[in-house]
């Protein structure tokens, strides 16, 4: 049987205090011990980003972090980003520019564009698109998101493209 | 045959409205299969076999039948006493032969992947910790792998009792061909090879199968595109009545094809919540995935093209031979790709001469069946590469050259050399508006100076022409169990609001949305007053689901309809109350009003109270007809063709081999255009993912059968950085087909993206005097066409 290991964490401000598998990664513990299926499973192996959650302030795999590395940790959720309605603009901006379609990457999606707006500067298209290069769509081609997070993270208008567009 | 109507084809028609049921993706509450809670739910995994091809010798089950957890551990056999095996073979694509399928393997596996037992236990971990301890011994027979020598007398047949390693083939050969070929003055050749594929959806298959012995009632929450033919599947094999299935579709986290079709670990699921008399839950790994999910393309398609001296095409003769692992897959049938290839290769341009034989054969790899494109990404690819080569060596521009030969704007209606009956398409006018788009000739001015600094860029068109919205011919009136219809069910509720209950389903692609459009036209009402269900088998009327692009061409054309009838229903009772003929009334934003001032008279929420509370208050002989039903299908022909033009703009390295792709350009003909914004990232979309088969996706198995690349990161997909924005545009010639006159577009990205790419390489490459016919374009195949390292093909 595998090894127990109690943990004691922080998810979307609430305090949870657990005894789970030493193997059990925390996009397993979120939705299976907690219901909080926002965070989806896409690949399993760390490609996709489906599973990215923000421990302590930074987007990480959900799906290569075992809920034990975790303990002490802060956890945020697309449930806690939302409810807050810390990422609300975001979500209108892709709302409004329909930058999702089935919504599988979405939750990942938004958390990823989270960071790169956390930087507090104008960003090139580029530079967005290789921020999130890391979590895969497969059905937008990209564009739509690229525009919305433009469009929030470029707030007055001006992003930092020297030439209006790609490359 | 009607005219597009300009009474109901109207706004919201024509909008770019955000998805109203988007908002819960946006706040991680949508609620795929895998999130969905079932008290007693247990968890099923299957054990798979590691070999392509071998006798299954025993089965130990006793260790694993004892691990923690675990419910049951049940085997091929146990499984085949529940459920009829399935044969797919479609009669009128004739001299198909597949052999039985069942859900696992019985006494021999046919390929890597292929479902051997299922592991039931309590969580997903004890299953899969038990699979470990299931013992299967195999005797390895000799895997067939390569299609080529298939059909050799000296290959093993991969199920010996169907006498040969032929599913099916077929042959367009009028006479005249070697004569049209003997009479032109430039003839080019060239073999294309499109590597094998899956188009990976991020959410994997997946299945929730609740049993109620009590009321013998078959429960499947389902990540599917076809709710009622999956209950027909289900049903019949299962030897279950069809009431006694419901199929609920709960979001469904992409598809593209893959959640069409019959998966045996699927239907054993179904069998052990049977068994069991427990909800059961399976949700494929990522690995899972990619030995099982079907698999598309995997075709190698010889190509001959003729001209005259005037640049024009004289005849083109293809052969295309395909693979598609053990089993033609059920319902559909295997052969849909090939028979596409076979009838679109060439097809928008006019060919005095055509000649097509397609050979589909059995292997042992996994099973391929129809994708997004269906045969259309290799057909484009092969025509456009093919007629490339062509201009290239008569010394004509490309653009010009597609000039001379495009099928007329006016040439319609014109039946191609293949047999396919277009309607009216409008090739010339897509070609010069997407010239003008692109600034193709400001492209090739730029490029000519680049390559005196020594910088390689190619410029590539694609014409395309896509079938969308299939009519029963191609898989009813075979003997398919597929809907071409789709109905929807339009009523009034008390509050004044609309819902609309429609047989397609949703995937992401915003058909909800657009059917919500297209009946809030039809009305007069916002369509946010409207509410769309779907992806319900007890609740939604019987349809064909979502496929072949055909949500907005066949169940928006019911929604319209219905939306009519309903808006002239609706007239009629207020006019009653109002004392005004309904003629005289309009519905404007959800208000009745007088159709001549524009005064508001009653609200829909007034007369919605006044026919379900006070009945009274209409005549006596008044029976409020609110709830209206209609339907629809494509009957005159076997699609409805789109047609469009794209151009692409890469980069290549000589010395590395990496192509940058610059730029995509668009031009689309879907007819009327429902939703602009949904259209145009459905296209883009497609692209993208056009763009990955064309530079970077390819399942590679070895000569033992083993995939050797079944996890993303082995098998590319396109990342954002590595994509280019993408212009759409759009012309509109709708269908007389239907009232709304829009036709499908889910494919056209897809489509026309592999052969511009291809040109564009090859044109970036000319001047190096190389050029490249294997899908995937890779850096290795690239340095290889330039004589940098040696081809390892």
């Amino acid at each position: 049987m595998p090894e127990s290991i109690p943990v004691s964490l922080t998810v979307n401000g609430r305090r949870v205090e657990a005894t789970i598998p030493a193997r059990l990664t925390i996009v397993d513990f979120l939705r299976d011990h907690l219901g909080l299926t926002g965070t989806h499973v896409g690949c399993a192996h760390g490609v996709c980003g489906a599973c990215t959650v923000r421990v302590d302030g930074a987007i990480i795999r959900g799906c290569l972090t075992l809920t034990a590395q975790l303990d002490g940790g802060t956890i945020e959720t697309i449930e806690g980003v939302a409810d807050s309605g810390e990422i609300a603009d975001l979500q209108e901006a892709f709302y409004a520019r329909n930058a999702m379609q089935c919504g599988f990457c979405t939750p990942g999606m938004l958390l990823t564009a989270a960071s790169l707006k956390a930087r507090g500067r104008p960003v090139s298209r580029q530079e967005i698109r290789d921020h999130i290069s890391g979590n895969l769509c497969r059905c937008t081609g990209y564009q739509a998101i690229v525009d919305a997070i433009d469009t929030v993270v470029n707030t007055d208008g001006v992003n930092a493209d020297s030439d209006g567009g790609r490359r | 045959m009607t005219p597009p109507d300009s009474a109901s084809v109207r706004a919201p028609i024509g909008e770019p409205l955000p998805r109203p049921q988007s908002r819960r993706f946006l706040f991680g509450r949508g609620r795929y299969v895998d999130d969905v809670a079932v008290a007693g739910v247990a968890h099923v995994v299957y054990v798979r076999s590691p070999f392509a091809a071998a006798d299954i010798t025993g089965i130990d089950v006793a260790a694993a039948k004892a691990a923690p957890g675990v419910i049951a551990v049940v085997t091929g056999s146990e499984i085949a006493e529940w459920h009829d095996p399935w044969v797919a073979t479609i009669t009128n694509l004739p001299g198909q032969k597949s052999p039985p399928q069942h859900a696992l393997a019985l006494d021999r596996v046919r390929f890597q992947g292929e479902p051997v037992v299922a592991v039931v236990a309590e969580s997903r971990a004890e299953a899969e910790d038990a699979a470990e301890l299931v013992e299967v011994d195999y005797a390895p027979l000799e895997a067939v792998v390569d299609m080529e020598t298939a059909l050799d007398p000296a290959t093993r047949v991969v199920s010996p009792e169907l006498g040969d390693n032929l599913f099916w083939r077929m042959d367009i050969d009028p006479p005249g061909v070697s004569e049209a070929f003997a009479r032109s003055t430039t003839v080019v050749e060239e073999t294309f090879h499109i590597g094998r594929q899956t188009l990976a959806p991020l959410e994997p298959r997946g299945i929730v199968a609740d049993y109620d012995p009590a009321e013998q009632r078959l429960t499947l929450t389902f990540a599917t595109q076809v709710p009622h033919i999956m209950r027909y599947v289900f049903a019949k094999h299962l030897r279950l009545d069809e009431h006694r299935v419901r199929v609920v579709c709960p979001d469904v986290g992409g598809a593209f094809g893959l959640k069409i079709h019959t998966y045996g670990d699927e239907v054993a699921t179904a069998i052990l919540s049977m068994m069991l008399k427990r909800p059961l839950k399976f949700i494929a790994d990522r690995l899972e995935s990619f030995v099982s999910d079907v698999h598309c393309r995997d075709h190698r398609v010889k190509a001959r093209l003729g001209l005259d001296a005037e640049g024009r095409i004289t005849a083109l003769e293809i052969d295309d031979l395909t693979a598609i692992g053990p089993f033609s897959v059920y319902p559909r049938s295997s052969g849909i790709e090939a028979l596409l290839v076979c009838t679109f290769t060439g097809s928008p341009y006019h060919l005095p001469a055509f000649k097509a034989a397609g050979k589909v054969v059995f292997t042992n790899k996994n099973v391929m069946c129809q994708l997004r494109g269906v045969g259309m990404p290799i057909a484009c690819s092969v025509g456009e590469g093919i007629i490339d080569k062509a201009a290239r060596a008569a010394g004509i521009d490309p653009l010009d050259f597609r000039r001379r030969n495009l099928i007329p704007d006016d040439a319609y209606p014109y039946t191609t050399a293949s047999g396919m009956p277009f309607e009216s398409l409008s090739q010339q006018a897509a070609l010069e508006k997407l010239a003008a788009l692109m600034d193709y000739d400001g492209l090739r001015r730029e490029q000519a100076e680049l390559r005196e600094q020594g910088v390689y860029r190619g410029i590539g068109l694609a014409c395309f022409v896509e079938g969308t919205a299939p009519s029963p011919a191609i898989y009813g009136e075979g003997g398919a169990p597929i809907s071409a219809q789709d109905t929807c069910t339009v009523r009034l509720e008390p509050s004044g609001a609309l819902t609309c209950l429609v047989g397609v389903s949703e995937q992401g692609q915003g058909a909800e949305a657009v059917i919500a459009q297209v009946t809030a036209a039809a009305i007069g009402v916002a369509h946010t007053d409207i509410r769309v269900l779907m992806g319900d088998t007890d609740a939604t009327p019987y349809g064909g689901g979502t496929w072949a692009s055909r949500a907005t061409a066949i169940a928006g054309e019911a929604a319209r309809k219905a939306g009519v009838r309903l808006r002239a229903n609706i007239l009629g009772l207020a006019g009653q109350l109002l004392q005004a003929r309904g003629e005289t009334l309009d519905i404007r934003a959800g208000t009745i009003v007088d159709a001549a001032t524009g005064e508001a008279r009653m609200t829909l929420r007034e007369l919605g109270h006044a026919i379900h509370f006070r009945t009274t208050e209409f005549a006596p002989d008044t029976h409020p007809e609110i709830a209206v039903t209609e339907q629809f299908s494509v009957r005159s022909r076997m699609f409805l063709y789109t047609n469009g033009a794209m151009g692409c703009h890469v980069e290549v390295d000589p010395e590395t081999g990496f192509v940058t792709v610059l730029k995509v350009w668009c031009v689309e003909d879907c007819g009327t255009v429902v939703n602009p914004m949904l259209l145009d990232d459905q296209i883009r979309g497609g692209i993208v993912q056009g763009i990955g088969n064309t530079l970077y996706e390819e399942l590679v198995y070895d000569g033992e059968g083993q995939l050797q690349n079944g996890s993303f990161i082995d098998y590319l997909l396109p990342m954002a950085g590595e994509m280019p924005d993408i212009e759409v545009a759009h012309i509109e010639t709708p269908t007389a087909e239907s009232g709304l006159g829009a036709k499908g577009a889910g494919e056209a990205g897809i489509i026309g993206a592999p052969g511009a790419v291809l040109n564009a390489i090859n044109d970036a490459l000319a001047p190096l005097g190389a050029s490249v016919s294997r899908q995937p374009y890779t850096p290795e195949r690239i340095l290889a066409a330039l004589g940098k390292v040696p081809s390892r093909d």
